[in-house]
């Protein structure tokens, strides 16, 4: 029973990671239209800023957690403003092109930078456990979990009561109707990815105690996509809770099913899913209106 | 001077020509009408003088500024407002939220709030459903929200594509009422309407468009006795008879 529990956490813990890069990719997706296959690799760049500040740099944690996210609102705003903003007006094909294309390049810009080595990143959680009754849980995902928690909470609220989010939300939902009420779209377009990199940093260091840092980390994207589809692709509640729930699910193919198919399970439980719900846990069938 | 001035202004989408070199005035204080068959060029002349669609040729220029081909969430803060043609409201929003944003180039949160209360008064019906969302309004309602959240901006000059479009007469009756209100309220109106008899009957000056032209402009009044857009815009025939569609071809416009 212990073994499950532990389990259920560190799956949940891993879950909340792939949950979080969901959530930028599908906040992305909803405002600008573009599906950002380099969300992961952005994740990825999060993490060895983080690395960076932390390691290299000698910054406190938190101080360095910070600074990375910081250089991640900058860079998310400037991928848009020099990379998406002039393909607006050009098919989804010159769209996919293109964040491919910077998933291979911020692959490869990494191992420049900061070599294809695996890095450890120490955290104040490193190697301390949290005791419930008779249960052992790593510091590291209890951490994860709350800081994600706070994290959802803190959107919600911006998204549900600030003006500027209300504004993104209006902005996704009718482009043009934002522009007649005088909100400056391409501006706020910068702002959400802005926004939406820097959750994908936040998650980068967060994943950085589990899976290290290094060059490949951000195929952790290739689990954020099923999430987001799982949950109803531009549904955020339903990215968070299915970001939550492949994470469990891998976790738990590794207790109960033979080896080998916790790589697979988040997709045979997509297939699944969509097999019988086809638009997603949370998502509506919209109707375009011509 | 003119508060609204455009000048020899072309348009297209594409290869299609939208604007054939539009000139026209809006005086401030006055509502104008700016009249037309479907397809006429009416609603690319507004969305040319908004920033939605850049001119190829021409200028815009709004309270003696230089406005050609400028953004349009600039546009707003400088105070025009467009009321698009099916009033692009933001269905998922609530009614409040709506109305919020309209002002969102405001920082004046106080009188932001009292301004909410304004349209309220001038449309109830908008209290009683402000926390719906705004896509579940019948098309009326929705007309009276597009029309008060381009208030919400404080405009000088209100840009309205079509009020009364698919409205039932008593509230097409309503809407005009209240762009009467607003002209009161010193806000200059340039209104878009295939409804004719309704414009020419509050507007104080209006032009007439086909095709990508303007081909008459005069007083309202003027143009309420004119015979030619009296039988083709009002539906009045010269003895004061329906004029049958049937016959519509026989008669040639007089301005061509």
């Amino acid at each position: 029973m212990n073994e499950f529990f532990q389990q259920l956490i560190s799956g949940t813990a891993v879950g909340c990671v792939y949950a979080l890069v969901a959530l930028g990719f599908v906040l992305i997706y909803k405002a600008t239209d573009v599906v950002n296959f380099a969300h992961g690799e952005v994740m990825m760049i999060g993490a060895f800023l983080g690395l960076t500040f932390i390691d290299t740099l000698h910054f406190p944690y938190w101080l360095g957690v910070i600074a990375a996210v910081a250089c991640m609102t900058v860079f998310g705003a400037l991928l848009n403003r020099f990379l998406l903003r002039p393909l607006a007006g050009q098919g989804i094909l010159s769209v996919i092109v293109v964040t491919l294309g910077l998933s291979i390049l911020l692959r490869a810009f990494a191992s420049v930078m900061w070599g294809p080595e695996t890095f450890p990143l120490e955290t104040p959680f490193s190697r301390k456990v949290v005791r419930i009754a008779d249960l052992v849980l790593s510091q590291e995902h209890v951490a994860i979990i709350v800081l994600t928690v706070l994290l959802v909470a803190a959107l919600y609220a911006f998204f549900r009561y600030s003006r500027l989010g209300i504004a993104m939300q209006a902005t996704s939902e009718n482009q043009l109707a934002a522009y007649y009420v005088g909100i400056p779209v391409n501006r706020v377009h910068s702002m959400i990815w802005a926004l939406g990199a820097a959750i994908a940093g936040i998650a980068g260091i967060m994943l950085a105690p589990i899976s290290f840092v290094q060059v490949n980390m951000g195929y952790v994207g290739l689990k954020a996509f099923p999430a987001a589809v799982l949950g109803g692709f531009g549904s955020i509640p339903g990215a968070i809770v299915g970001g939550i729930i492949i994470g469990v699910v891998e976790s738990m193919a590794v207790l109960y099913l033979p080896e080998g198919f916790n790589n697979v399970a988040a997709y045979l439980l997509l297939l699944i899913v969509l097999m019988v719900r086809p638009q997603g846990l949370f998502g509506v069938q919209t109707k375009r209106r011509v | 001077m003119a508060l609204l001035e455009i000048a020899n202004v072309e348009a297209s989408y594409g290869a299609v020509q939208a604007l054939r070199g539009i000139t026209l005035k809006v005086e401030a204080g006055a509502i104008v009408a700016l009249l037309g068959a479907n397809g006429a060029g009416k609603t690319s002349v507004l969305k040319t003088i908004s920033g939605i669609v850049d001119p190829r040729r021409g200028s815009v220029r709004f309270d003696g500024k230089d406005i050609t081909g400028m953004e349009p969430d600039r546009l707003v803060g400088l105070g025009m407002s467009h009321v698009p043609e099916g009033r692009e409201i933001f269905r998922l929003r609530t009614v409040h939220e709506n109305l919020i944003l309209g002002a969102y180039r405001r920082n004046d949160s106080a009188a932001i709030a009292s301004d909410i209360e304004r349209m309220y008064s001038y449309f109830p019906i908008l209290r009683e459903r402000q926390r719906q969302r705004a896509g579940l309004l019948s098309g009326g309602q929705q007309q009276m929200l597009a029309i008060s959240r381009a208030l919400m901006a404080r405009p000088r000059l209100i840009l309205l594509d079509e009020p009364s479009l698919g409205l039932a007469p008593l509230l097409v009756k309503e809407i005009f009422g209240i762009i009467r209100r607003l002209r009161d309220e010193g806000i200059t109106i340039l209104v878009v309407e295939q409804n004719a008899n309704m414009a020419l009957d509050v507007a104080d000056y209006g032009y007439i468009m086909e095709v990508g032209r303007i081909v008459l402009e005069d007083s309202a009044e003027a143009l309420r006795n004119n015979p030619t857009v009296r039988e083709f815009y009002l539906g009045i025939s010269q003895e004061g008879t329906e004029t049958q569609a049937g016959q519509r071809w026989k008669r040639k416009k007089q301005w061509r």
